[in-house]
């Protein structure tokens, strides 16, 4: 049901929406009336902007408005890490890396060259010592080894996933 | 890369992680929630944006309701040395969402460079995959396409209150 509702939300965008979405992927200004100041440049009013992004909230285009935060800015740590399950024991490692509540994600990938690393998430801690802790009881749980991917550099890349269809 | 966030920042963080109030002023609104003037949450939000604590502010669509369904995680093995000038150039490319460096793991995992490539199908990924390809030439040395084939889980990265 939900993924239906998805797919007829996008159907009704309409090219206001569009230009919603498309360009207020950032930019929304720090002022006394910032959805006035945005409006104009749509060329609607303010009442409409608000009608329109609680509209694209309620039918889940978008999942959230307002400030993107880096956590690890914060103090906290976010890491990459991934595992190589084997699928024999693949419904019970999920089980237990998902019980760890410092697994923020958690995706399944797999690769036409049948790539080991099937297993990928994200380690959210809120000190960065707090992340070597939780691999070793990671791995004591699954009897696996976790393989950490902490980022050395990020280059960085505007935000900028335009509507399709 | 640590910025200094006090206890009060911390509170405007929890009020606004979820969302910013779809009113006429949003941040007023939210000053008079947390008991704090209007300007201290209009200076705190700036700082906050130019010290990278708030990466932007803005909507943040479903990837999968504007029609990017398909994601692929490609990793690349290039030299050390090359790889910030050639992060720089893949992170430029305008279908590549998330570009980092990371460490390799050897023997079992080469690649140091990873590009996260969004389209609606498999088929366009590995085609804009096949564009980072020739952009690396002979910098590359194998690569590997991870797609995503199920959520496992997703909460979210928030701090708790």
């Amino acid at each position: 049901m939900h993924e239906t509702a998805r797919f007829d939300a996008i159907d009704a965008i309409d090219t206001v929406d569009r230009a919603i979405i498309d360009g207020l992927q950032g930019g929304f200004p720090i002022c006394e009336r910032p959805y006035a100041q945005v409006a104009s440049g749509l060329g609607i009013t303010e009442e409409q902007l608000l009608g329109r992004l609680r509209r694209l909230l309620a039918t889940r285009v978008l999942t959230r408005f307002g400030p993107l935060f880096q956590v690890e800015r914060m103090g906290g740590a976010f890491v990459l890490a991934a595992m190589c399950v084997p699928e024999a024991g693949w419904q019970r490692s999920v089980e237990v890396v998902n019980s760890f509540p410092e697994v923020a994600h958690n995706y399944r990938r797999e690769s036409d060259r049948n790539c080991r690393f099937n297993m990928w998430f994200v380690l959210a801690t809120e000190t960065t010592d707090g992340i070597p802790a939780v691999i070793r009881r990671i791995e004591e749980a699954s009897g696996l080894p976790v393989f950490s991917f902490p980022k050395l550099s990020e280059y960085f890349v505007e935000m900028k996933l335009s509507v399709r269809a | 890369m640590k910025a200094a966030v006090d206890a009060v920042d911390r509170r405007l963080v929890l009020a606004t992680q979820s969302g910013l109030p779809l009113v006429s002023r949003p941040y007023h609104q939210l000053a008079e929630q947390l008991g704090m003037a209007p300007e201290e949450v209009l200076s705190r939000l700036t700082r906050m944006l130019e010290n990278g604590v708030i990466r932007r502010i803005g909507a943040v669509p479903n990837h999968y309701a504007i029609g990017y369904t398909a994601n692929g995680m490609s990793v690349w093995d290039v030299p050390d040395a090359r790889v910030d000038a050639l992060g720089a150039s893949v992170g430029g490319l305008d279908f590549v969402t998330h570009c980092y460096h990371r460490p390799r793991q050897p023997p079992e995992w080469p690649y140091n460079l990873f590009a996260m490539v969004h389209g609606s199908s498999r088929a366009e990924v590995l085609a804009k995959v096949a564009e980072i390809a020739g952009l690396l030439g002979s910098d590359c040395r194998s690569y590997d396409v991870l797609f995503s084939t199920r959520i496992l889980k997703k909460t979210g990265l928030r701090i708790g209150g």
